[in-house]
């Protein structure tokens, strides 16, 4: 009860450094066990002679960042839209659009600010913001370009979603799982093309949904609250098919869809023959999907 | 105590009150649903008990392995080629939904959002 406040300041002291010494200590004599010590060594020599088990995660997260190289393992799913093709034959880009929103059953809003789509025409301007647009010829003046989610190697999306609802699948399809869907629309804001449109109401409630029995009965529909895009046709393409929009070009060649990485696909040979380019490039996202124009 | 000739029977009535869905219910556990199963198949991909207890779990793995992994791998059952799927599988032989989904999950207060977005077969 009668300590001295001397005293008492001394053994605070000492306790003090003590707790402040005490890991350092540790950490010298166990090489390496320290999270902070094992990321140092690392940082100075990446080849890490220090604790391998250890360091593993610093570099991981590192190359995941950084990513400027494009893995060439795997499937990559990609597409060619020749539009001049479809300039000349306008209705066959109708045709594509309804085939899509008919077979993944996609509500119709015709509300502007509820619209829900999957594949839509736009004008150039709006589809290649990064193009010159001054003194276009009549026929780019005149027609639209068919856009879709361009199922982006680098996709913006993906790295927004808090719930890995939307992520890249084995054959580089960027696809979503509805199930796992928060209606947060990160993605929405983060898709530099708007591919991305949101259910603000009951999709079931719209005039070409309304009949359940006369809709695709082998695909669902979603719900209220959710994001929704098109899917590249993961579904068919997993079972050997076409996706749909290429099914309907598919007697002009307008559409070619295959595998981006192998280099023998028909994809890769229209790549080779014409000159095509990308939506907004510059961003970095690596679309699948190239016009030729 | 005062008013004890009061106090006393409210508190039984009170008791008696709130304890009145325990004794009114009690020894009836209510009827036992019996979901209707399907006629022309006697296998089902996984034994009945396991997928009583289990099929929703099944499902989530289904869902899991077509979307991210891509494993759409067919299963045969009976001579018949299925795939991983909820409405396009499962419902193929239990063709009701009122009469097999709703049976259970009524009756043990479940709802689950699974017809929300997936085609219930057309009754």
């Amino acid at each position: 009860m009668d300590k001295k406040r001397r005293e008492f300041l001394k053994i605070a002291g000492i306790s003090t450094l003590a707790g402040l010494g005490a890991p350092a200590v540790v950490d010298r004599l166990v090489v390496g066990s320290s999270p902070l010590v094992a990321n140092a060594t690392t940082e100075a020599d990446s080849g890490g002679h220090g604790n391998a088990a250890d360091s593993h995660a610093a570099p991981a997260a590192h190359g995941e960042e950084h990513g400027a190289e494009i893995i060439k393992t795997g499937k990559r799913y990609g597409m060619v839209i020749d539009v001049k093709k479809f300039y000349d034959n306008p209705a066959m880009a109708e045709a594509c659009v309804k085939a899509c929103h008919a077979v993944h059953n996609v509500p119709d809003f015709p509300d502007q600010k509820e619209e829900i789509k999957w594949i839509w025409q736009t004008g150039y301007n709006n589809a290649f913001t990064e193009h010159s647009h001054y003194y276009k010829d009549e026929s780019t003046e005149k027609n639209n370009v068919l856009v879709l989610c361009n199922h982006c190697d680098k996709p913006p999306c993906v790295r927004a979603c808090p719930t890995k609802a939307t992520f890249k699948n084995a054959d580089g399809i960027v696809a979503m799982d509805y199930h796992r869907c928060i209606g947060c629309r990160f993605c929405m804001a983060a898709c530099p093309y708007g591919s991305r449109s949101f259910n603000w109401r009951d999709p079931r409630a719209a005039s070409n949904l309304q009949d359940l029995s006369k809709i695709n009965r082998l695909f669902p529909t979603r719900m209220r609250g959710v994001v929704e895009k098109c899917n590249f046709c993961a579904d068919l393409v997993g079972r050997g098919e076409q996706p749909e929009c290429a099914k309907v070009a598919a007697s002009s060649r307008a559409i070619v869809f295959g595998d981006l990485n192998d280099p023998n696909s028909e994809i890769r040979k229209v790549l080779k023959e014409n000159y095509t380019i990308q939506r907004k490039p510059s961003l970095g996202t690596s679309p699948s999907v190239f016009y030729i124009v | 105590m005062y008013d004890s000739g009061k106090i006393i029977p409210g508190l039984i009535i009170f008791v008696l009150f709130v304890t009145f869905p325990i004794w009114y219910n009690h020894g009836v556990a209510g009827d036992v649903p019996k979901p209707e199963l399907p006629k022309d198949y006697k296998q089902c991909v996984v034994p009945t008990t396991e997928m009583r207890v289990s099929h929703m779990i099944l499902l989530d793995e289904w869902r899991d392995e077509v979307l991210r992994t891509g494993d759409r791998a067919y299963f045969k059952l009976e001579g018949k080629m299925y795939q991983k799927s909820l409405q396009n599988a499962c419902m193929e032989c239990h063709k009701s939904k009122k009469k097999f989904c709703d049976t259970c999950h009524d009756y043990s207060s479940v709802s689950p959002y699974c017809w929300d977005c997936h085609l219930a077969p057309v009754e």
